[in-house]
């Protein structure tokens, strides 16, 4: 199996689609001639012209409009957000638009596309630019909410998100376009709303997601299972929503614990969801109450010592796994 | 300066107390003046203040145990301060500690949760004296109810006592999971007795032994009463019951026969002028007697309020010490269970007790003719050393005509 990186993941994804469907094309801020903030578009310029690879004006509510409407003209567009933070000019496009045409229109047009782009932290970027959104867009109905946390994941779930016949919301990372990992040789995809386990364990259930499962938790994990002398069974759902509750309720009838640790804060976020959601399939399986790690519910700090200190770390999924282990 | 926190002696009769709730926990910043530790004396539900302030560094009795007065059950010192000192020489305390019982470490091997030494919290019986409620996690319920065991009688080993898992499976592995949700016929079983009930045992034993005991048993007419005390209620906001009239009748009985509101002091007796009347109330780990102060001095009305304020705390285990201790008489009613005439024993240091049984409609002779009246049978239990049968018959004719002319108790 070849390895590559992430980027390069997303960006096969991205030309095989482009090359199976002509209708599918890539807009956004500096997608085209630069390749790409990020550098996931690199070469697509060069092979498919200007017509199928456009840069836009910093305008996102305006190239997000333009993208539903060609969605709804029967083009396949994929909008990449520079960042997910500044999906937030485009939330009424987005929400109000893309999420609720199919519905509002009584099935007449449905929005075949894809908004994709980094989310969350990466280092010192403060506040406004460190955002993990996934939990407002997992809150529209309408809109599904995909993020990878391998370059096996990410490619064949791209490809699948581009060949969905309605709004998908996929979220990367700019720490983890670097992110080496091997992918199938040839043609795959990866269907929607089925997590992996991706280690097994038998004392507690760990479920994270996309940057914090990649570069936190399994920094964490080995070290962990042996300081405290556990096994860890660790489940990525890959896609936010729709969830993958049954691999986790599987999952939590076997460890009859479960600790969620996500990037977003605290207050209604997908880990909130979660554990709702499993505490009543599973009730008659916990032997604790479902514990959570999370960003602290403030804006994230700009100085490293706190902006460390408020992000899930390996000290808070440490206390986490005490406290769901009832371990002194 | 790291202090030692004792078990304090919180009722006069106190020899050991048991740890409910520790207010503050290990590592926490503790106030001079803040409620520290709430304590099961034999009497009442207590809580101790801090004296000193500092950081609460050990808790040497978890919740649920024991420890004899003068035990050390805590430290109270600075956050780095060596303590072990302390800890190592609990030897001066007249008492020991006793831990509450541990689970049994039962788990099945390679469990993780189970291998860590020792609980994320102290041990606590799963019947908690706290809430009464036994807690349990979701998953120890339900493997209790599948291997029918009556999850109360589990050690709960997870936080505040909760019942987890391993608790059940430990149970499931001693063997010891007999079904208790009934009792089997013809089998018996061993009931702990709770601080009140060793108490009652021990003050009845010494009473009914030391003080020699005689009865003296008078039927008094309760229909002027009853009238009495229907005139009362259509005045009263709150509603009088017979007891209020009795203890005020009792009182005012009292205060004229000093030699029945006495203690025994070997040469000489005490005789009280004033009645401290204490009146029992029955709770389901037994018998307490808060007491209505100086009713000599109260009316009808005010023993009203006190008796209701008095009997709610009871239930509640409210009681300060105080208001159990320093009796000069005891009334005890059994007339709601529909018991006619009883004896009852005396309440050391006092030298007499009343028993009282229910109002009962009987015929009766009035004027030469039988009618249908209303009687009440009362036996007082006195303390021979200091009273005659004279003295406790003549009290009781001043009790039954306080009865029969309660306008009396007005004057």
């Amino acid at each position: 199996m070849p390895t590559v990186s992430l980027r390069e993941a997303l960006n096969q994804a991205i030309d095989e689609e482009m090359a199976r469907d002509e209708r599918v094309f890539l807009m956004g801020e500096e997608v085209a001639e630069y390749n790409g903030a990020y550098k996931v578009s690199q070469g697509l310029l060069a092979k498919w012209g200007p017509r199928r690879i456009i840069d836009t004006p910093i305008a996102e509510a305006g190239f997000a409009g333009i993208g539903i409407g060609a969605a709804m003209c029967g083009l396949r567009p994929i909008v990449e957000f520079m960042t997910w933070n500044f999906s937030l000019v485009a939330y009424d496009q987005i929400a109000n638009h893309a999420a609720k045409m199919y519905s509002m229109t009584g099935g007449h047009f449905n929005v075949p596309m894809v908004f994709r782009g980094p989310g969350g932290a990466a280092h010192g970027l403060g506040a406004t630019h460190s955002q993990a959104l996934e939990s407002i867009y997992a809150h529209i109905p309408g809109l599904k909410v995909v993020m990878p946390s391998t370059c096996k994941d990410a490619k064949g779930l791209l490809k699948t998100a581009i060949r969905d016949e309605n709004p998908v919301i996929f979220i990367e990372s700019e720490v983890m376009y670097g992110d080496k990992g091997e992918i199938p040789e040839g043609e795959y995809t990866i269907p929607f709303g089925v997590g992996e386990v991706k280690k097994e364990g038998k004392d507690v259930t760990l479920v994270s997601w996309s940057k914090v499962l990649a570069h936190i938790v399994w920094k964490s994990v080995e070290k962990l299972e042996e300081e405290l002398g556990i096994s860890i069974e660790v489940i990525d759902p890959r896609t936010i929503k729709p969830m993958d509750y049954d691999l986790i309720v599987e999952s939590v009838k076997k460890t009859n614990r479960l600790l969620i640790v996500e990037e977003g804060w605290p207050f209604a976020s997908v880990g909130a969801q979660l554990s709702d959601e499993i505490t009543r399939r599973a009730f008659d399986y916990l032997d604790a109450p479902v514990e959570r790690v999370n960003q602290e519910d403030v804006p994230l700090p700009y100085a490293k010592a706190l902006e460390k200190h408020s992000l899930p770390n390996i000290d808070k999924i440490r206390t986490g796994l005490k406290k769901v282990l009832y371990i002194d | 300066m790291a202090t030692k926190i004792m078990m304090p002696k919180l009722s006069d009769t106190m020899e050991e107390g048991v740890i409910l709730k520790w207010v503050r926990k290990e590592g926490e910043k503790v106030k001079q003046g803040e409620t520290l530790v709430e304590i099961e004396s034999d009497k009442a539900d207590m809580e101790l203040e801090a004296y000193d302030s500092g950081v609460l560094r050990k808790i040497v009795v978890p919740e649920g145990g024991k420890a004899a007065i003068g035990a050390l059950i805590a430290v109270i010192g600075d956050p780095n301060e060596d303590i072990s000192g302390m800890l190592a020489d609990d030897s001066p305390a007249p008492g020991k500690a006793v831990p509450p019982e541990k689970p049994k470490e039962t788990a099945p091997k390679g469990a993780a949760p189970a291998q860590s030494p020792t609980p994320a919290t102290p041990v606590q019986p799963a019947g908690q004296p706290g809430d009464g409620r036994t807690k349990a996690s979701p998953l120890a319920k339900r493997l209790a109810q599948e291997h029918h065991v009556n999850i109360a009688g589990v050690q709960g080993s997870g936080p505040q006592g909760r019942v987890i898992k391993r608790d059940v499976e430990g149970v499931l592995s001693s063997g010891s999971a007999v079904p208790q949700r009934t009792h089997l016929a013809g089998t018996s079983e061993d009931v702990a007795l709770s601080p009140i009930r060793k108490t009652i045992a021990k003050r009845m034993t010494e009473s009914k032994t030391t003080a020699p005991h005689f009865y003296v048993t008078i039927e008094a007419d309760m229909e002027p009463a009853m009238t009495f005390r229907e005139q009362l209620n259509a005045a009263s906001e709150s509603k009088i019951s017979f007891t209020d009239i009795l203890i005020k009748a009792t009182a005012s009985a009292l205060m004229r026969h000093p030699q029945i509101n006495a203690t025994y002091l070997g040469d000489s007796m005490k005789q009280y002028h004033y009645v401290h009347m204490a009146v029992a109330v029955a709770l389901d780990e037994g018998l307490v007697t808060p007491i209505i102060r100086n009713c000599e001095q109260k009316g009808i009305a005010a023993i009203n309020a006190d008796l209701r304020d008095l009997a709610e705390r009871a239930r509640n285990r409210k009681l300060k010490p105080e208001e159990y201790t320093g009796a000069t008489f005891t009334i005890s009613n059994l007339g709601m269970y529909g018991v006619e005439d009883f004896v009852a024993i005396i309440n050391p240091p006092e030298g007499a007790i009343l028993a009282v049984g229910s109002i009962v409609e009987k015929p009766v002779v009035k004027k030469g003719a039988i009618v249908i009246g209303h009687t009440m049978k009362m036996t007082l239990s006195s303390d021979h050393r200091i009273i005659d049968g004279a003295v406790a018959a003549r009290f009781l004719q001043d009790l039954k005509k306080f009865l029969e002319n309660p306008a009396s108790l007005a004057l």
